[in-house]
């Protein structure tokens, strides 16, 4: 028995297993889809987003945008993806850092260096994260002294384990005013950067460095200007107190937010390590050879010559890695620290709008990952080899 | 390459709206799920029954082909569904001292976890026929309602919206609780003070629970300042209130005295305030419009509580089989046909008391140790809250 010509055609039966794919993936879908509404409809529950504007009635721990109980549950839950932006960005941020000197020191010829190295990135890489954020968060930041006990440190520092208190600065009366005067200056800081592109063009040669010079004494001759037509200063230092139970004042650290983001970065940045070792030994030997026969300094070899390089075969790795953070962020709950994960799991609890509050919580991890993963795949062609 | 990822994009994005736009019904199939743990046959019981009737035979249904899983069922088909099952599956806490925890040989106990052997001794004859799972404060009620067990029972407090909304049905209430607050002595001077003395305080809660609400009413209505640090797991609440995170941590009455003395170091530097923030009925909850079953959680639980004004207990029950007092012989099923109208053995509640106890010995079996007086939850003859209605 033989096959009709046109299917043993093999674009023809590309397409077919194509189309029979998108098929069967239509057919689970609608599948899940009759599922949870059969179910939904039995159990006499709707689904709808009513419940959104209603007050959600329950205090959030720390919030970077204004929040109280009498606020809606779609507040409640925007406060929650804030903090999870918060703690994510600022978690990217360091990690890279940790991560880039860790994954260099691993390398390094200096055996006690590299050992460190090799031990950090085996032990952490090799213990869940959730067993690391209670270790931070249980067995060392709460472990530090109470309240009454702080430790103080110079500048008004304070060091307990209700968080890390620091100075803060508030605006004053005058702030207003000088308003102005700081955007005057910033204005100044443009127009010197455009006027010395300006005569850098006409010029064959660089310019001296005494020019750059502008780019500090403008602004604050501006600055000064201020002072001096101004009575009071813009801000004024807020220092943390202690009254009553707690102190008041100032800028505080939670110790959830600290357990939190130390227990990420420090995590992620083992990982990243070893990306960052497996980008520099990609790029081959010669490379370095070369660069040291030409007279480079190993500083400048590593800077100048295999970084760039080894940046190609990093990145791609290393968003991941960035996207496993951001994600990882939602164990906050079991250390207290409110993000997204944690409020939403109130808010389904106050409001039963299980499904509902879960499709929230997706669409925004999966923008946020999706958004890092622009960023990134930008900065990636850019690093990209051309060709000529 | 992108292309592919734009389509899985646009994919994912189009099912996960389709999911959250879901109009209210449509014709398909009822969901059914293959079993999903392994099934170990259960004994159909072993003891006859002492006063036999001819409903007892729903009871003794073989199990062979039972699955051990706990599926959604239309209404009215859970108690038929547990009978063939052969066991019942009860949600319950795992780690609460006194109410839902696994002791120290690795047995489940606890009061909470006592109304489920119950249910099963009324059931199959059995107070071991019950498959524990322990869940936690958050998925508690999507895991009742998605039918991960039968009946949850796990110190839930019964709320308008709860039985409202979230579409639960709360059985009798077992115990009733309030909300109440523990501090360090060093910061409360004694229990008689009120809210005002926490100015400023940092308080340890379990996310998920009324507590937390009760807990930002309270404070909002007295128009005191307090910070909240909110945890997933009560342990963790009070481990990081023992650590000295927060100056005072807030639960249930009960909760606070069992736990409290469970978990933290030096039980008597800390207190508890007179103030009573809430009202917390603790009741079991089955998921709603299937009243044979609330039925059958309902009537064991009375059935204890009758058990104990009439005096009946465990060890006394084939005692009673004798009576001449008619309302006990109607409740022991000696006499009349009440079990077989649940769809039960007319001896339902004798199984439950013979193999359980009644209301009282469970009471003070598990919460005795922790120094928990019945209060209001002392019989209604003792001028407590607890009631049965009449077994006729």
């Amino acid at each position: 028995m033989s096959l009709p010509p046109f299917l043993r055609n093999v674009r023809v039966l590309q397409l077919l297993a194509q189309i029979l794919f998108v098929l069967l993936l239509a057919l689970a879908a609608g599948f899940l889809y009759a599922n949870v509404t059969t179910n939904l409809a039995r159990q006499g529950l709707t689904v709808g987003y009513d419940f959104i504007t209603n007050p959600a009635s329950f205090d959030i721990g720390e919030s970077y945008i204004s929040y109280e109980a009498s606020d809606s549950y779609g507040r409640a839950l925007l406060v929650g993806l804030v903090n999870t932006l918060v703690v994510s960005a600022l978690g990217i941020i360091l990690t890279t850092v940790v991560g880039v000197i860790a994954g260099i020191a691993r390398l390094s010829s200096n055996w006690l260096i590299s050992r460190i190295a090799a031990a950090y990135v085996g032990v952490i890489r090799n213990t869940p994260l959730i067993i690391q954020l209670a270790f931070w968060y249980f067995g060392i930041i709460l472990k530090l002294p109470p309240v009454r006990e702080a430790v103080a440190l110079p500048g008004s520092i304070f060091l307990t384990q209700r968080g890390m208190y620091l100075p803060g600065f508030e605006p004053t009366p005058a702030f207003n005013f000088w308003r102005i005067y700081i955007w005057i200056a910033l204005a100044s800081l443009a127009i010197i950067w455009f006027m010395l592109r300006l005569i850098q063009n006409r010029s064959e040669l660089p310019l001296p460095l005494w020019a750059y010079l502008a780019y500090i004494v403008v602004p604050i001759l501006i600055l000064w200007v201020g002072f001096v037509t101004q009575p009071e200063p813009p801000l004024k230092a807020n220092l943390p107190v202690l009254t009553g139970l707690n102190f008041r004042g100032g800028l505080r650290l939670t110790p959830e937010f600290a357990a939190l983001l130390f227990g990420l970065v420090v995590y992620t940045g083992a990982f990243i390590a070893e990306v960052v070792r497996a980008g520099i030994q990609a790029v081959s030997r010669g490379q370095v050879e070369a660069a040291r026969s030409l007279g480079f300094t190993g500083a400048q070899a590593l800077h100048l010559i295999i970084f760039p390089q080894a940046l190609r075969v990093i990145i791609p790795p290393l968003t991941s890695q960035y996207l496993n953070l951001a994600k990882n962020s939602s164990l906050a709950i079991a250390i207290g620290y409110p993000d997204l994960f944690s409020i939403a799991g109130t808010v389904i609890n106050q409001t039963g709008a299980t499904i509902e509050v879960i499709v929230i919580m997706m669409l925004s991890y999966l923008s946020m990952s999706l958004f890092t993963s622009l960023l990134m795949n930008i900065y990636n062609s850019r690093m990209r080899l051309v060709e000529r | 390459m992108r292309k592919i990822t734009t389509l899985i994009g646009v994919f994912a994005l189009t099912s996960m709206l389709l999911v959250a736009c879901a109009p209210a019904a449509t014709t398909a199939p009822p969901a059914t799920e293959p079993a999903t743990t392994e099934a170990p046959a259960t004994e159909p019981p072993a003891t006859e029954p002492p006063a036999t009737e001819a409903a007892a035979e729903a009871a003794t249904a073989t199990p062979a082909a039972a699955q051990n899983t706990s599926v959604p069922v239309a209404g009215g088909e859970r108690l038929q569904a547990v009978l063939d099952r052969g066991n019942l599956i009860c949600g319950v806490h795992g780690s609460f001292q006194g109410f839902g925890f696994l002791d120290t040989n690795g047995a489940w106990s606890g009061f909470d976890v006592d109304f489920c052997r119950a249910w099963a001794a009324a059931l199959f004859n059995d107070a071991d026929a019950v498959e524990f799972v322990s869940v936690n404060a958050q998925d508690r009620f999507t895991a009742l309602q998605a039918g991960q067990f039968d009946v949850l029972s796990r110190n839930s407090t019964w709320t308008f919206t709860r039985d409202a909304e979230l579409g639960l049905t709360f059985g009798p209430v077992t115990f009733y609780d309030g909300q109440a607050i523990m501090a360090r002595k060093d910061i409360v001077s004694d229990a008689s003070v009120g809210l005002d003395a926490l100015e400023g305080a940092n308080i340890c809660v379990q996310s998920g629970t009324t507590t937390e609400l009760n807990l930002a009413d309270q404070f909002r209505a007295a128009g005191v300042s307090y910070e909240p640090v909110v945890f997933a797991e009560q342990t963790e609440a009070f481990q990081a209130y023992e650590e000295g995170r927060c100056d005072a941590v807030t639960s249930d009455r009960s909760q606070l005295a069992t736990q409290g003395q469970a978990v933290l170091s030096n039980f008597d530097d800390h207190v508890i305030l007179d103030l009573v923030m809430s009202k917390e009925p603790l009741a079991p909850a089955v998921v709603q419009g299937d009243e044979k079953w609330a039925d059958v959680v309902h009537w064991v639980v009375y059935g204890m509580i009758e058990a104990e004004e009439h005096g009946i207990t465990s060890e006394n029950v084939d005692d009673f089989l004798t009576s001449e007092d008619p309302v006990i012989r109607r409740l022991l099923g000696v006499e009349g046909e009440l079990g077989s109208k649940l769809g039960l053995s007319n001896d339902f509640v004798y199984r439950a008391i013979k193999l359980v106890g009644n209301y009282g010995e469970v009471f003070e079996r598990n919460l005795g140790p922790f120094g928990l007086t019945r209060g209001q939850n002392d019989l209604w003859t003792n001028g407590g809250l607890m009631y049965a209605p009449p077994f006729r």
